[in-house]
């Protein structure tokens, strides 16, 4: 089992691949019909200029996440 | 069990043959895949945009022609990324998909749009619509963005894959419509080779529910099928509004269900989810093919500047800037010309009609009343422009990426900075765009302090009080300025503070969250941009006309009876003997601690219309009418104005009070109509009304307490 991280602490342009989120919650069930799932790769493109929001791109779009919404997702490299 | 047999046509109800009747077909895609620029292309003019009933979802219905020139209705049905509805357009979707809506027809064949740049996402939805058994047509959008990042999409195996047309398409340029009409004009469509195994730990779950919908739900079984999966992929998406509640058999089933998983530590939803994706992703493997390089794309370089925390103000600010300059610049010329015309039209029926009050009753009330709001429709036009251009391209996301974190402080996301910033000009607008905002909860508050920030018809009343604040003193410009930017401030405060409270208090909702696609940018389609902008507005005049019809007659009423006994009284008189002036009368007690006496009373009343008509009220009332808008002869007639003492009714304490009155009051009928409109009751509006009078009073009685006892 790799490092994991938090999705949050991404660095900039780097990709990751998902590991694991909150199994329940509104937020996290679209999430994974958007295509977040365990094991899909996903890169940190930047943050809003006020530091929140943060953008990602996965599956070839772009999507953004609050940070708090970031932090429940753990990566792995 | 879990292969779903091909040969099974749709549901169990029986439908006439197509050849009888108009087929209807619904158009579904998600959000940002040019679903709305095929729709339009496909139907031209020929829409027809209105509610569903018993939610705010725009209702788009169009009409094309086949190939053998017969007609075709479409269903454009509002973008979804699930049919696990999650918000009131989605669950719209969804239930006009599954025959649940009984306003709208079920859909005989589906056209499934999705986007080429990111076909997975896009399929999901796909995937869930094969469910349903019905005949679909697959129409992959963007073609040219996909090989521009690099992508080859190999359109034939996937149309081989599935079994059903699969067309290529680029909606923007018209590229492959020809091809999409042919599909669509074809009397016998075949039904997907759609099979995925449904995961075993889910698969009992699945034949129980599909087993009591049909017999409790009165489903069919393949809906029922569908239904179950959608259910076991999100629990909540039952509470939805619009969905129908499940029989107590079915819910005690998904109850069991689920207490049963929790314990064993199941992650059912992501299993469910989880296995459409592999269904997918294994489609996928022989369909898209990444040639080119992977280096930045168009969209990626304008984002570099358009959200880099430097440059990206500049750009923001320099779009808002723009935005509003283009507002009140543009809009000038048309609104002063409506003015003209609707002045001259009343004129010319002064003219020609015998005096009296039928002509009273269409002059002064009807053209007076509605008039004044369409004065302001150049205005309103340029606003949805304006919005329909930024949704268009791709910005209306960014600016609600950028203003995220500071409408996160109040409880709102970014999606409700665009509304509240056209409220600026025109609240109408502003809730009108409010239909972006997914959470029901969030919308609601945005609606409701929306008319907080001051908006273009409360300019007169400030300038006018401005002009009438210091007496007989002109003062600097500055200081004008200054006054007028506080009053801004108020309003804008005064928004925030109370969109804080109510997400604290009355719409506590779950944690908002920030779950938003930023789109490639896009050229705009003028065409797309102005269709919207007049449909808009069309809904506009057809939904709030009738309201604002209504309140102007009633407005009239009150300043016109009952008569002066004297016929040859002036309109100072008049206004002073009417209803109106009788009930500034009566309203004078609650007010007079605000320092208003009961002739701004009047003007309170009647500029319930909307504010502006406070200006015209007092020129009547203090017999100051001019041809002109000069407010110089109005402002020496309100210097003059006395209490019966002998004080003047316009200190600058007063005039100060009187537009913080404004600046909280709600005094737009057009607002309330289209409030009304938007959150489907008078409930919603009837609140607004009360809590912003109600605020406006206190705080006007706290200024103007305070300033008397401060000697002012």
């Amino acid at each position: 089992m790799s490092a994991s991280l938090k999705l949050s602490a991404l660095a900039l342009g780097v990709t990751a691949r998902v590991k694991d989120f909150p199994k329940t919650g509104t937020t996290f069930v679209r999430l994974r019909e958007m295509g977040l799932l365990p094991g899909t790769p996903i890169t940190f493109i930047r943050a809003a200029p006020l530091g929140d929001p943060l953008e990602f791109k996965l599956r070839g779009y772009h999507l953004t996440l609050r940070r708090e919404e970031a932090e429940q997702i753990t990566i792995e490299a | 069990m879990s292969q779903l047999p091909s040969h099974i046509t749709g549901s169990g109800k029986k439908r006439p043959a197509h050849a009888d009747r108009t087929p209807v077909y619904a158009l579904v895609g998600n959000p940002n895949c040019g679903k709305s620029t095929l729709f339009n292309a496909l139907t031209g003019l020929k829409q027809k945009v209105g509610n569903y009933p018993g939610v705010t979802v725009e209702k788009k219905i169009g009409e094309t022609y086949s190939q053998h020139g017969k007609p075709i209705k479409i269903i454009d049905l509002p973008g979804a990324y699930s049919l696990a509805a999650r918000s009131p357009d989605e669950a719209v979707t969804r239930d006009v998909l599954l025959g649940r809506r009984s306003d709208t027809p079920q859909p005989d064949r589906i056209l499934c749009i999705v986007d080429a740049t990111n076909l997975e996402r896009n399929l999901y939805l796909v995937h869930q619509i094969l469910d349903l058994g019905r005949p679909v047509i697959l129409v992959v959008n963007m073609m040219d963005l996909a090989e521009s990042s690099g992508l080859q999409l190999r359109v034939d195996r996937l149309e081989q894959a599935l079994g059903i047309p699969v067309i290529a398409c680029e909606a923007v340029n018209g590229k492959g419509l020809v091809e999409l009409k042919l599909a669509m004009s074809r009397s016998d469509l075949p039904l997907a080779r759609h099979s995925w195994d449904i995961p075993v730990a889910v698969a009992p779950a699945v034949a129980e529910l599909q087993a009591s919908l049909t017999d409790n739900d009165g489903r069919s079984p393949l809906v029922a099928r569908a239904e179950a999966l959608l259910l076991l992929t999100d629990f909540d998406t039952v509470r939805v509004a619009g969905s129908t509640p499940l029989s107590a058999r079915t819910t005690d089933i998904l109850a069991t269900w689920q207490k049963h998983w929790e314990g064993e530590g199941t992650d059912w939803a992501g299993t469910l989810v989880g296995s459409r994706y592999a269904a997918i992703t294994k489609l996928c493997v022989d369909i898209v093919q990444q040639t080119g390089a992977t280096g930045p794309t168009t969209s990626d370089k304008i984002d570099a500047i358009v959200v880099h925390p430097l440059w990206g103000w500049v750009v923001f600010g320099g779009v808002m800037t723009l935005f509003f300059l283009s507002i009140f610049t543009f809009a000038q010329g048309p609104m002063e010309w409506i003015g003209d015309q609707t002045a001259s039209l009343a004129n010319w029926l002064k003219a020609t009609m015998p005096e009296g009050d039928l002509r009273s009753l269409l002059t002064d009330g009807i053209i007076g009343g509605v008039g004044t709001i369409i004065t302001f429709l150049p205005q309103i036009l340029i606003l949805y422009f304006f919005i329909g251009l930024l949704e268009n391209t791709g910005y209306m996301a960014r600016a609600a990426f950028i203003m995220d974190r500071l409408m996160s402080r109040v409880g709102l996301n970014g999606k409700s900075f665009i509304p509240l910033l056209s409220s600026y000009a025109c609240a109408i607008p502003g809730i009108m765009a409010t239909r972006t905002i997914e959470d029901p909860k969030d919308r609601l508050v945005t609606i409701l302090v929306a008319p907080l920030m001051s908006c273009s018809a409360r300019l007169p009343v400030y300038l006018l009080m401005i002009a009438a604040l210091l007496p007989g003193t002109t003062m600097p410009v500055l200081t004008k300025v200054g006054i007028m930017l506080l009053m801004y401030a108020l309003g804008t405060a005064g928004a925030f503070g109370f969109a804080w409270l109510f997400k604290r208090t009355l719409l506590k909702g779950r944690p908002p969250m920030m779950i938003m696609e930023l789109p490639p940018y896009r050229l705009p389609g003028i065409k797309d941009v102005a269709l919207h902008m007049f449909e808009r507005a069309g809904l506009f005049l057809r939904k709030a006309g009738t309201v604002i019809l209504g309140i102007s007659i009633v407005l009239w009423f009150l300043t016109t009876y009952p008569k002066h006994p004297d016929a040859t009284a002036a309109a100072t008189e008049q206004i002073a003997y009417s209803f109106a002036g009788r009930a500034g009368h009566a309203i004078e007690p609650v007010i007079k601690p605000l320092g208003f006496d009961w002739r701004i009373g009047i003007g309170l009343i009647t500029s319930f219309a909307a504010r502006e008509v406070f200006v015209s009220s007092m020129g009547v009332i203090f017999g100051a009418e001019s041809a002109n808008d000069d407010t110089t002869t109005l402002r020496v007639a309100l210097q003059k104005a006395t209490w019966p003492g002998g004080a003047p009714v316009f200190t600058t304490l007063v005039c100060f009070t009187l537009m913080v009155y404004y600046v909280f009051a709600m005094q737009c009928m057009s607002t309330v109509a289209v409030v009304k409109r938007e959150t489907n009751g008078w409930k919603w509006p009837l609140f607004q009304i009360g809590y912003m009078t109600g605020t406006a009073w206190l705080v006007c009685f706290v200024i103007y307490q305070t300033g008397r006892a401060l000697g002012y």
